[in-house]
């Protein structure tokens, strides 16, 4: 079975899709590498090598976490399984 | 001698180096043109122009004469020949260099003229190769090498795969007495605070936020957005980054999970304390950073890649590595290592550690990196500001 995500840390709230084949409705299967765990998330959107996924429902707002850190700010909801980007996370630096 | 060891060149000054250059290094852009006439006459040696080294001041000079001397002093340098507009200047960056010992001369143009200049240089160039190439490769121990790292063009690949490797070779190369350097200053942001605590005492920590604090005001003064398509870069976007924040515990992964560093260094300064993990403040720019790691004494560089940046130096190796398959597959003339299997769990983190410090091994007995076989030799000054 592929590992379709990497997930750094047990606290993150995305997940890193680590093969080319990620879309809509596609069942995947995630790996947590701090607890070595295996994990199954639904994709709602293409998402494409290196880019992030929603591993649950994200608000405007919230700090997104990443290494077990904040990695920056929502500026739109996200829902399970979407794609994380430029156009929903913003640092809270600069 | 212990597990891990290599055959360098041994210089006059005791310091070890992989590789048997011989420079001809101007001392400011007006000088370019005989320098690389001069390497155009003596084949096998290497001329170094870049765009800087006249009208500078204060803090602004001392870099350029520490960037131009370290790079004469490495010990990946042979010998060194020095071209220069006038004499004065000339003459301290080959005092600078004369310190190791090694074989450097200098030659002003003003009152010969290039062509004349270009005759004398080239006959000292070629006495200089000559002797360089009886020189011999010994056995040198793993202690005796300087490593730096600084990653480019990455991707969430990095901080997954190929950033951690440099991290577990540095985690088990620094209790064997290996010095090691990153930098990357701007690049830390967010993660400042998590790399102030890898810092080996409160005094050390300290120096590092006071200069990661002075980095922040220099990009507060002059940016006009978030620097988003800057820091992170366009290419780093596009694979998949989106904040500084994100970029910067990616980037940290390079300084593994257990070593704690020793020191700041002044951008292009030498390490000065015992061997162990040095902190230098850098720019993020790949040809920046690694140009002013070589000019501190470092001989091999481990550069991860996530998107596929193709960056070389003409003087310190750099080693590729990535964990993102597609950039392994599409650029496979880029890449010395490909971890990505580590993405696949093919492959675990210590054993990508192992082929790191394998390659890393056989690139300084002599094999070639992709970077040096391709020709690229990015030496790029770093300029602190406007010149008077």
């Amino acid at each position: 079975m592929p590992t379709h995500f990497i997930v750094h840390d047990k606290t993150d709230t995305v997940g890193v899709v680590v093969t080319e084949d990620v879309q809509p409705g596609k069942d995947l299967t995630g790996w947590i590498m701090e607890t070595d765990e295996t994990v199954a998330l639904k994709a709602l959107e293409a998402v494409p090598l290196g880019h992030k996924i929603a591993l649950g429902n994200i608000k405007t707002g919230d700090a997104v976490m990443k290494y077990g850190n904040d990695v920056g700010r929502a500026v739109a909801d996200i829902g399970e399984g979407r794609h994380v980007h430029v156009h929903n996370l913003k640092t809270k630096r600069w | 001698m212990g597990r891990y060891q290599f055959s360098g060149y041994r210089r006059e000054n005791g310091r070890v180096g992989i590789r048997n250059h011989v420079v001809i290094l101007p001392l400011d852009d007006l000088s370019n043109a005989a320098a690389e006439a001069v390497a155009n006459n003596i084949k096998g040696t290497l001329a170094l122009p870049h765009a800087y080294g006249r009208l500078q001041f204060g803090e602004d000079l001392e870099l350029l004469f520490r960037t131009l001397i370290g790079t004469g002093a490495n010990p990946n340098v042979a010998a060194c020949v020095v071209i220069g507009i006038e004499p004065g200047w000339t003459g301290r960056v080959v005092d600078g260099i004369a310190k190791t010992g090694k074989p450097v001369e200098g030659f002003a143009i003003e009152g010969h003229g290039d062509i004349s200049t270009i005759a004398a240089a080239s006959r000292k160039a070629q006495a200089f190769l000559q002797g360089a190439t009886e020189k011999q490769r010994e056995g040198c121990a793993i202690e005796e090498l300087f490593v730096s790292t600084k990653c480019g063009e990455s991707d969430t690949t990095s901080g997954l795969g190929s950033c951690p490797t440099v991290g577990n070779l540095i985690d088990k190369l620094d209790p064997l007495g290996v010095t090691t350097c990153f930098g990357e200053t701007s690049e830390l942001t967010g993660a400042e605070l998590v790399c102030a605590s890898r810092a080996a005492t409160k005094e050390v920590a300290e120096r590092f936020m006071q200069v990661f604090r002075a980095y922040q005001e220099v990009i507060d003064r002059h940016k006009t957005s978030d620097l988003s398509e800057s820091q992170p870069t366009k290419g780093n976007i596009a694979g998949g980054l989106t904040t500084i924040e994100e970029k910067a515990f990616g980037n940290l992964q390079k300084i593994g999970r257990t070593t704690k560093f020793i020191d700041v260094l002044k951008p292009a300064e030498a390490p000065g304390k015992r061997p162990g993990l040095y902190y230098m403040d850098t720019s993020s720019a790949a040809a920046e950073c690694v140009t002013l790691q070589a000019a501190a004494g470092f001989v091999v560089h481990l550069f991860p890649t996530g998107q596929g940046n193709v960056i070389g130096n003409p003087i310190e190796p750099v080693i590729k590595l990535t964990a993102n398959p597609k950039t392994a597959r599409t650029m496979s003339e880029h890449i010395d290592l490909d971890v990505s299997g580590l993405l696949r769990r093919e492959m675990t983190l210590d054993e990508a550690g192992e082929r790191l410090i394998d390659v890393m091994l056989r690139t300084c007995n002599g094999r070639l990196t992709c970077a040096e076989a391709l020709g690229h030799r990015e030496f790029v000054l770093t300029k602190l500001y406007q010149s008077a």
